[in-house]
């Protein structure tokens, strides 16, 4: 594995193999009563958040703190710039901290290709911009694993605001290093111009494609699309591309549902849908904590381990 | 009297130049009888800096001086028709004497200085400091671009007249970093400059579809997730001047294009026999988008972000070839300074554009000449006679020939080397080429007959 985990696209079939299945042996100690390892003592990891992202934080100082090691959260919210402080400064902060590694949460695309050019520890993407997420595909692969046994072959259906979307990224080359086939669908304004030439198919029609879906990812539509013309109304979007009740219906019996979050109820997810037995959406959130666990462990452990 | 030996005039036959009076005198071809010795070096007339071409073998104190090119290419002193001097403002990018210094450097005896300085050059007052800043500094001539509209804002016209009449003249008029969108403002702009032969020089680029635009929309920005810059937004704003300069009768330039489709339209614009002109820059005729997604310093490095940004292999190709057959007039090098705190940062942080002044020359030889595009006598044509008539410069761009202004480069296209930019004597270091081996060097400058570069190094 490489030292960093910046793009999913990084990361081999093998890779991605080990880091599910140490996921499923930590899942086991998870549920135990007392989940600390001791594997990362002495072990410092730094999350480093530019954007808000509570979720997103919580779960990997609670995957890091599992695996005993120290972390340091460190919100920096805002740019860097409109802070006056520089990504590379802080990352030289870290650096001089001696940060085994970085997590680090930026609305820049690329930041931690960025920052991996200024510490010696490992980074790791928590989501840049409207790049990538691999963590969040790491755990929706693992989340789709545990309910439908393996990926190969499972056809996974993304919906949504693709364009912007950096879940959508990491789990299209995640999902497609695993085998399973991807479709995304939404409405065109939200697709990029090359999607053309993504491992994935790539459809208008959402009725169309959810009969033939293993599992159906929806994806948040974010407020501010809605006043930029991306679409003309959130009715309209809803309508059109909103999984409610009667396309709920229309899914195979064994079909999951999944969601990122945080959603909106009533927009692209009914709240009966996501609170379906098959929706997976707040498995998603314990998951999230074991495949980071394996992540760092993967990580920073293999040395000392 | 000053004695340039050993010289291909535009590549041609070996051949003395001699000057006087800023003005060429004589030109000889070099022979056995002449006084020069095997080792290309005049008898009796050995200097301490006589070893490389364009080395001072006489005396270096303006009368008498002799320069042994060693077999180097002769070219019109280069022009620049698109420079960022960053003076008055943003001094700790770039100054009119680093900018200048620089440019002398790359073999340019002329450079347009860009308007976007702060203050804005919209009025007599600032084009004509920048102007008296070249004179006073003397390492090339400056003409500065005056803004099309008052602080670039796209409002109101600038005083052009007052431009166009003041000590530094100005003819090139350029809103340039931003496009003058309005279309009625863009009419009047081209119409009120024919009063004096001036020119609008257009940054294409539709501010709509454009809006937090990063990189070139297309395959690797969806990958990448950079907000995409589509060709699309270039193109529609280029076809529409070109209609407004044919329905008014005017002089339109298009700066630095960058896509295939641009070509297209100013292909097509020519043929009807509008009075238009287009300029490349070197960088994108060498470099693509790929190189955000992969290269040697590393991905999303913001050094290769520009405004155009870098487009696809396809459109290098358009360009290279309408470079070539004359559909794209001129290299402009769109130098753009910066200080490197302004592109040590995350990419959408960073600012916009590259140095290019002393790499300009090496870039169009990789691309152009090394391809069998061009030769050197139409390169000569694309970066000094051509931009110096479209700036309609009197004393530049001229051929070199008895009784033309002295404005002379030397270059050397044998030696490839490594582009170390720490060797610039620009202030800023922002080349995507650092690292890279282009060939070719400028051995010596001279701006009307007097030396601003010897064997390599300012004088």
């Amino acid at each position: 594995m490489n030292r960093h985990l910046i793009s999913a696209g990084d990361l081999t079939k093998d890779d991605a193999l080990l880091i599910l299945d140490t996921a499923e042996e930590l899942a086991r100690v998870t549920e135990r009563s007392i989940k600390k390892l001791p594997t990362l003592r002495g072990r410092t990891v730094v999350n480093l958040f530019f954007e808000d992202s509570t979720r997103t934080r919580i779960s990997f100082e609670a995957a890091a703190k599992r695996l005993s090691a120290d972390v340091i959260n460190f919100s920096a919210k805002g740019s860097s710039v409109s802070k006056g402080e520089s990504l590379k400064d802080t990352a030289l902060t870290l650096e001089a901290m001696g940060a085994d590694a970085v997590v680090i949460r930026h609305s820049a695309s690329g930041a931690p290709h960025r920052l991996a050019n200024w510490v010696r520890g490992s980074v790791v993407n928590a989501g840049d911009g409207t790049h990538e997420h691999p963590t969040q595909a790491l755990l929706d692969a693992f989340s789709m694993r545990r309910r439908l046994g393996g990926l190969e072959g499972r056809k996974v259906t993304i919906v949504g605001d693709v364009l912007h979307s950096r879940v959508a990224r990491s789990n299209v080359l995640l999902l497609n290093t695993l085998g399973a086939e991807v479709t995304l669908v939404a409405p065109p304004t939200l697709l990029p111009v090359s999607v053309g030439t993504w491992p994935c198919e790539v459809s208008y029609d959402l009725d169309a494609v959810l009969p033939k879906s293993d599992v159906v990812m929806m994806l948040r539509v974010q407020k501010e699309r809605m006043n930029a013309a991306y679409f003309p109304s959130e009715r309209e979007y809803s309508r059109r591309y909103g999984l409610d009740r009667d396309r709920f219906a229309k899914m195979p019996d064994e079909a999951i549902v999944m969601h990122p979050g945080p959603m909106n109820r009533g927009m692209e997810i009914a709240a009966e849908v996501a609170d379906s037995a098959r929706s997976t959406i707040v498995e998603q959130v314990a998951n999230g904590v074991t495949i980071r666990m394996a992540v760092l462990y993967l990580l920073l452990g293999g040395e000392s381990a | 009297m000053t004695i340039i030996r050993n010289v291909r005039i535009l590549g041609g036959e070996l051949a003395d130049i001699r000057v006087a009076h800023g003005v060429i005198t004589a030109i000889t071809p070099t022979g056995p009888q002449a006084d020069v010795i095997s080792g290309g070096r005049p008898s009796g007339q050995e200097g301490a800096g006589g070893a490389g071409p364009g080395g001072v073998v006489g005396g270096a104190d303006g009368d008498g001086l002799v320069v042994d090119g060693k077999g180097a290419i002769a070219l019109p002193g280069l022009v620049d028709l698109h420079t960022h001097l960053r003076e008055p403002g943003r001094e700790d990018a770039e100054t009119v004497q680093t900018g200048t210094q620089s440019a002398a450097r790359g073999g340019f005896t002329a450079v347009h200085a860009m308007a976007n300085t702060s203050p804005v050059a919209d009025t007599a007052g600032v084009v004509e400091q920048v102007w008296r800043l070249g004179r006073e500094f003397g390492h090339c001539d400056v003409h500065p671009v005056g803004a099309v509209t008052v602080g670039l804002g796209g409002r109101h016209l600038a005083e052009l007249g007052a431009m166009a009449d003041s000590a530094a003249r100005v003819r090139v008029f350029s809103d340039d970093g931003k496009c003058v969108d309005d279309a009625v403002l863009m009419r009047r702009a081209l119409e009120y400059v024919k009063a004096f032969d001036g020119v609008v020089a257009q940054h294409a680029q539709e501010p709509r579809l454009t809006e937090g635009a990063q990189m070139n929309e297309g395959v690797v920005s969806g990958r990448l997730g950079l907000t995409g810059w589509p060709a699309v937004a270039e193109e529609a704003i280029i076809a529409r001047d070109c209609l407004l300069a044919a329905h008014v009768g005017s002089r339109l330039h298009v700066c630095h294009l960058s896509t295939a489709g641009s070509v297209e339209i100013i292909r097509w614009a020519k043929s009807k026999g509008w009075n238009v002109t287009a300029e490349v820059t070197p960088h994108h005729l060498l470099l693509t988008d790929d190189l955000v997604e992969e290269s040697p310093v590393g991905a999303y490095n913001p050094i290769y972000k520009v405004n155009p940004p870098l487009r696809t292999r396809a459109d290098v190709e358009a360009l290279r070839a309408a470079l070539a057959d004359g559909t794209i007039d001129v290299v402009a090098t769109d130098h753009a300074p910066h200080p490197v705190e302004d592109k040590e940062t995350e990419w959408s942080a960073a600012a916009m554009g590259m140095v290019g002044l002393e790499t300009a020359l090496s870039v169009v030889q990789e691309a152009m000449v090394e391809t069998g595009l061009l030769d050197w006598a139409s390169v000569a044509q694309r970066m000094s006679v051509t931009p110096a008539r479209i700036g309609r410069l009197a004393g530049q761009g001229q051929p070199l020939e008895v009784g033309a202004p002295a404005n002379i480069t030397l270059y050397d296209p044998s030696v490839r080397t490594e582009v170390d930019p720490s060797a610039f004597v620009s202030k800023s270091r922002n080349t995507p080429y650092e690292g890279m081996t282009l060939p070719g060097r400028v051995v010596a400058t001279f701006l009307r007959g007097r030396p601003t570069v010897l064997e390599g190094k300012l004088v």
